[in-house]
């Protein structure tokens, strides 16, 4: 069994020759939920790829469970990778299939639960984010809110021991994205997930966050790491300005 | 962290105790599938299940939970933070029946056939008038044409061909020439392959190939590129800038169509001859001697005869690419198959108005 833990070390990571964050260094304890934040365009996609090895760091180290990740290769990163439950920014929902069938995919290929059983499963994840209704719909039929709740459901059907969201609640009303806040912390205390989200809510960040890891463009990195009271009170004027919900200087003129 | 090992299952309470069946273990994905086909096998109907020996439950394990309940199970002293898990499937709520699409009767689909067809058939109308329309407009007005655009179409369509076209122009030609060789070589009358290899490459096999080629390379290019716009949805955001798709995307792949195909053909025809006369050559018959004979046998009508053929070859790809891409569904897998018919259909326009052009030339004397 894979322990749920997260820790990156001296973390170098772009594209190509570009460096977009460096010397990333922090560690996520099993159970806990912890947010990514930061200006848009930042990286915070980049660094979760890296985290879920879609992407070779530049340097540096990522454990999971103690595990190394970026040497891993064969049976365990297979092993690490099947742990993993990831919604991208875009959804990526497959778009031939109906959003129950994109939901069952994974239980059908890597759990031995009979049809039945699956069909149950996955209605129930899609219940829980109120897609219940529409489970024979295709993905280009639903709104981009709806696309992104398909994703989580997917994310999430195989119980993954880390949870990564990118973005989950972007583009959903208050309501929605506070029962989705509710799951999120159902998921972590009930189960034991450990969950990395990205997110640019503040109701979000103060609802669910145990944690949040706060990116910066120009200073390529992390600037502050802290429960979301910690860093609603933090004296970084680019802390502050995010939740002060400030726009930068450029923008403003001044 | 609860260290049990990966275990649950279901056991029969002795009689006369508080349930009938107790539950225990950690339900978890790995572990549920054959204790949930155990329960279906065992409990039916209303039962009273013991849980407090649950000692982990996970989603699958929630949904193990959620069908008994379901069935009419009873489940108590289920841990509190289990049973809010459980709470929030909402046990009680029904399912919205599943709806499966069954067939519908003969008549229906035959009916629902024939209404795509017509709407495909008045897509086609629709969407050729749009075309005359704008080409038209566009002799007025040339500045309205993106010439940067349709250069830039031209170079795709046209130069990045070359090389495939004259790769298969060469083989066919070598092939004609060696294979007729051959037999007229019984009669002396190897000669005679200049006639066959010019006639029959300028009329016909000259445009067609070029055409076939440019259906599997351009028209299906074209069908793809504008499927994924409408599919991004670019297409739209061109319209509400008041842009006219027609105008903006399929007019330059038009008009490089239009151009680039009977350039292209030229090139084949080239190529071929060229690799006719080097079969030739094998043969005993001198580079000359064969490019004389090729020209006392096709005249400038045959080529120009063939130039036409090819100019309404290159239009009808580009268009059949254009307009399968703009009627794309939505998904990645519409864009799919747009291209796919985008070929398909090509190929069979291809075949009629190839057969067409021979019946019409025939009528001419060409
Ligand atoms: N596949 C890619 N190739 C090259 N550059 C990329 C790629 N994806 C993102 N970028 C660049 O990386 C930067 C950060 O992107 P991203 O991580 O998506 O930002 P965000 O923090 O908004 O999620 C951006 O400047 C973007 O241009
Ligand atoms: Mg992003």
């Amino acid at each position: 069994m894979i322990a749920p833990t997260i820790r990156v070390e001296n973390l170098r990571c772009g594209y190509g020759k570009r460096v977009l964050l460096d010397d990333i260094n922090f560690s996520i304890e099993a159970g806990e939920v912890v947010t990514i934040l930061g200006g848009s365009g930042c990286g915070k996609s980049t660094l979760l790829k890296h985290l879920i090895g879609l992407y070779k760091p530049m340097s540096g180290r990522i454990e999971i469970g103690g595990d190394d990740f970026v040497g891993a290769s064969g049976a365990l990163r297979e092993r690490i990778l099947r742990r993993f439950g990831v919604m991208y920014q875009s959804g990526a929902l497959f778009g031939s299939m109906t959003v129950l069938e994109n939901v069952r995919l994974p239980l059908e290929s890597f759990s031995d639960l009979d049809e039945k059983s699956i069909d149950l499963v996955a209605r129930l994840k899609l219940r829980q984010v109120g897609l219940e209704d529409f489970a024979a719909f295709l993905p280009s039929e639903l709104s981009g809110g709806m696309q992104k709740r398909a994703a989580i459901a997917r994310a999430m059907v195989l119980d993954p021991a880390i949870l990564f969201l990118d973005e989950p609640s972007a583009g959903l009303d208050p309501v929605t994205s506070a029962g989705l806040d509710a799951l999120i912390r159902r998921l972590a205390e009930i189960q034991g997930m450990t969950i990395v989200v990205v997110t640019h809510e503040l109701a979000s960040i103060a609802a669910i966050a145990d944690r949040a890891i706060m990116l910066d463009r120009d200073a390529q990195g992390i600037i502050a790491v802290g429960t979301p009271a910690e860093l609603a009170e933090h004296t970084d004027p680019r802390v502050r300005r995010f939740f002060l919900r400030e726009p930068e200087n450029h923008l403003t003129g001044s | 962290m609860d260290t049990t090992p990966p275990f649950a299952s279901l056991d029969a309470c002795p009689p006369g105790s508080d349930a009938d069946f107790a539950l225990s273990g950690r339900l978890e994905l790995s572990t549920v599938s054959a204790l949930w086909q155990e329960t279906r096998q065992r409990i039916a109907g209303p039962t009273r299940i013991d849980a407090s020996k649950v000692s982990a439950c996970d989603g699958a394990g929630a949904a193990l939970l959620f069908d008994l309940h379901r069935q009419g199970a009873r489940i108590a002293g289920l841990r509190p933070e289990f049973q809010r898990l459980l709470d929030s499937l909402e046990p009680d709520k029904p399912f919205a029946p599943g709806k499966l699409a069954h067939r519908k009767p003969l008549l229906i689909r035959a009916g629902q056939f024939l209404h795509d067809w017509l709407l495909e058939l008045r897509q086609q109308i629709t969407f050729t008038g749009a075309i005359a329309a704008d080409l038209a407009d566009l002799v007025r007005h040339p500045r309205n044409l993106r010439w940067q655009d349709f250069l830039r179409q031209c170079e795709l369509t046209g130069a990045n061909a070359l090389p495939i076209i004259s790769l298969i122009a060469f083989l066919i030609g070598v092939i004609l020439a060696f294979q007729s060789a051959l037999p007229l070589r019984q009669f002396g009358a190897e000669i005679f392959v200049a006639n066959l290899l010019g006639l029959s490459l300028v009329r016909e096999m000259g445009p067609l190939i070029t055409a076939i080629l440019l259906a599997g390379r351009t028209g299906a290019a074209f069908a793809a590129e504008i499927g994924t716009m409408k599919v991004n949805e670019e297409v739209n955001a061109l319209t509400t800038f008041g842009f006219d798709p027609v105008r903006f995307l399929v007019l330059p792949r038009l008009l490089a169509g239009l151009l680039m195909a009977p350039l292209l053909t030229a090139c084949a025809e080239i190529v071929g001859l060229v690799a006719g006369a080097l079969v030739l050559e094998g043969f005993g018959i001198p580079f000359n001697t064969f490019f004389h004979q090729v020209a006392s046998s096709t005249n400038l009508a045959d080529f120009v005869g063939g130039m036409v053929k090819a100019a309404v070859f290159g239009l009808e790809i580009a268009a059949i690419g254009c307009l399968r891409g703009l009627a794309t569904g939505a998904g990645a897998s519409a864009v799919g198959s747009s291209t796919t018919r985008a070929v398909v259909q090509t190929l069979v326009i291809l075949v009629v108005t190839d057969g067409l052009f021979a019946m019409l030339y025939y009528y001419l004397k060409i």
